[in-house]
């Protein structure tokens, strides 16, 4: 890791003759500006856009731009603060249960134990799995009656044993959120992992031999130098957690009774059951006002880092 | 090198610690492994084994044989693997242009690729839809790679402009002096030695567009034309609850090639994508 940084922290400037001209750099950019600017930074602005209008699917009627109407709408509709205060539920509790195992993981596997490879290898395969799948999985294994949790469970003399668990209106939420943590495992255990490789050796060593405890290690010396990993990856992960929607959707598809409804499950069966595209787009303004806040508390906790 | 006691218990405890991590990663896999041996009649059974009491392969040539599987199979591999190509010759121009221009261009360029991830998709999919719908392209593969492409490309830029990075510029100067233009530097030059890295790049585009099940489902609606992820979402909602068997069987064999690609892959992943943005 740090070879590989070193490599590429240390080149790049000052290289005269390499430079690339402005028109050069266009030039070789146009393959990929092109479609991106077709089909993804017009739509997104035109999404914004639509979150003010009355756009319908499917109508050959004129769009009219209505100001805060669909955002007055919305606070006034029950199901979608439901379907936010749901989103922020599953986004947080998420994030928070996957950074907590992930970091166990990684420290884990940044000790020198056998079987470390498997380990490692079995941490990706989340990964690699369609979201489909995976919420394919979890429905064999919460299936009520072939399911194997409610055979444990039975088993075990535990109660519980015969809860249809993704059908209950107690139960589904915490059901789905326990694969969103699965499913999101790799991507953090990887960052995290990589962080406590880059932490300085000398440190540790230091400190072990100032007779620190491993714990007193841990807290002294790896997690301050773990800390911007740990915010820009929990981050990325509560923005990409609010904005999820796979799982869901195949595996309650919001029920029972909206008690799973996701933001994005929600607006989407908004634009496309119903047809509301305006109305939807709004409630994707609503989502991007929502990660916004969350982005400037991650901004602002880094400035605060690096006093000026 | 002498072993404390309390190094010992701290190592029986790692180790027992791990176990329960690769159970708990691994067990929902291996339970759906068992589901997918499972014949009709063990399946209704109301206390289910681990294993399967008389495993049988019914489930897989059930799967192969009925429900389209092979032809979408087929659908999301061709989608994949144009998606794939085209995203190499989109991103190894514009990766270079990134890596190696300081200017204001450059700049933009990494703050879209860090956007482009914050945005929720379904406040894009609907202008999508009408953009494509204008242009005819709706239920069509070719809307649905050239939307896979658009969204692949963070990534494929993000990582490729980070290998670019690792080539020495002097080899580009050399070449420059002997008189050679951009693009030949670009094909003789760089292209070679970015090798594994578009060959990681390729593959990973492959992966993520087989594993997509959003965009497929808002923008394909022919059945002869749906991906396995459509698919397989479609058969848990008709029959998945109860055939369960052949379920697993589906989804099992529609895994298989994330996962060897994945395998493969993986070391060159965690190194490309994290390089520079750990420290950063």
């Amino acid at each position: 890791m740090t070879t590989v940084e070193q490599r590429f922290l240390g080149r790049g400037k000052g290289h005269v003759g390499v430079a690339l001209s402005r028109s050069e750099a266009l030039m070789l950019l146009i393959p990929a500006l092109l479609p991106i600017v077709i089909l993804s930074m017009v739509p997104l602005l035109r999404g914004i856009y639509l979150g003010f209008t009355d756009s319908h699917a499917g109508f050959n009627v004129a769009t009219h731009f209505i100001g805060l109407k669909n955002f007055r709408t919305l606070l006034h509709d029950s199901l979608f603060v439901n379907s936010f205060k749901i989103g922020l539920i599953w986004a947080f509790s998420v994030t928070a249960i996957q950074f907590v195992l992930a970091l166990g993981l990684a420290l884990l596997l940044s000790q020198p134990l056998h079987g470390r490879w498997l380990a490692r290898s079995l941490a990706l395969v989340p990964w690699a799995m369609p979201s489909v799948i995976v919420a394919i999985m979890w429905k064999l294994f919460f299936q009520p009656q072939a399911g194997i949790l409610n055979e444990m469970l039975y088993r075990a003399h535990l109660p519980g044993s015969t809860i249809d668990w993704l059908s209950d209106f107690k139960w589904a939420l915490p059901a789905i959120i326990l694969v969103g943590v699965w499913a999101g495992m790799p991507q953090t255990t990887i960052a995290l992992l990589a962080g406590i490789q880059s932490v300085s050796e000398d440190m540790h060593e230091a400190a072990a031999v100032d007779g620190a405890t491993a714990w007193q290690r841990f807290w002294t010396v790896t997690l301050p130098q773990l800390k911007p990993v740990i915010i820009a990856i929990t981050t990325l992960d509560l923005i990409w957690n609010f904005n999820s929607f796979g799982l869901a959707f195949v595996l309650t598809d919001g029920g029972p009774g909206h008690s799973t409804e996701l933001p994005a499950l929600f607006a989407y069966n908004e634009a496309f059951k119903y047809g509301q595209f305006g109305y939807a787009s709004a409630l994707g303004d609503a989502m991007v006002v929502v990660i916004s806040c969350i982005l400037v508390v991650y901004l602002w906790g880094r400035f605060r880092e690096r006093p000026a | 090198m002498i072993v404390s006691p309390r190094q010992r218990s701290m190592r029986v405890g790692q180790y027992s610690l791990l176990c329960l991590y690769m159970l708990f990663l691994a067990f929902p896999l291996l339970w759906m492994l068992s589901v997918s041996f499972k014949g009709p009649q063990e399946l209704v059974q109301l206390h289910p084994h681990v294993f399967p009491s008389q495993p049988t392969f019914g489930n897989y040539t059930d799967a192969l044989e009925h429900n389209g599987l092979l032809h979408a199979a087929w659908n999301s591999f061709k989608v994949s693997s144009i998606t794939a190509i085209l995203a190499v010759f989109v991103a190894v121009p514009a990766a270079y242009v990134l890596a190696r221009q300081q200017g204001l261009i450059s700049k933009a360029g990494m703050g879209w690729i860090l956007l482009s991830q914050m945005f929720p998709l379904i406040l894009i999919i609907m202008p999508l839809f009408l953009v494509l719908k204008d242009l005819h392209a709706i239920n069509t593969h070719i809307g649905l790679i050239a939307t896979y492409l658009v969204w692949t490309l963070p990534f494929s830029l993000w990582m490729l402009q980070s290998y670019v990075r690792g080539i020495p510029p002097q080899l580009e100067e050399a070449a420059m002096v002997d008189g050679a233009g951009r693009l030949t530097i670009l094909r003789t030059i760089i292209a070679p030695l970015l090798g594994p890295g578009i060959v990681v790049v390729a593959l990973f585009v492959f992966v993520q567009c087989w594993n997509e099940f959003f965009f497929a489902l808002v923008l394909l609606d022919s059945p002869n034309l749906q991906t396995l992820s459509l698919l397989l979402a479609r058969f848990v909602g008709i029959e998945g609850i109860v055939r369960l068997g052949p379920l697993a069987a589906s989804a099992l064999l529609a895994t298989i090639p994330s996962l060897l690609i994945f395998a493969f892959i993986q070391r060159f992943l965690t190194r490309g994508l994290l390089a520079g943005a750990v420290k950063g």
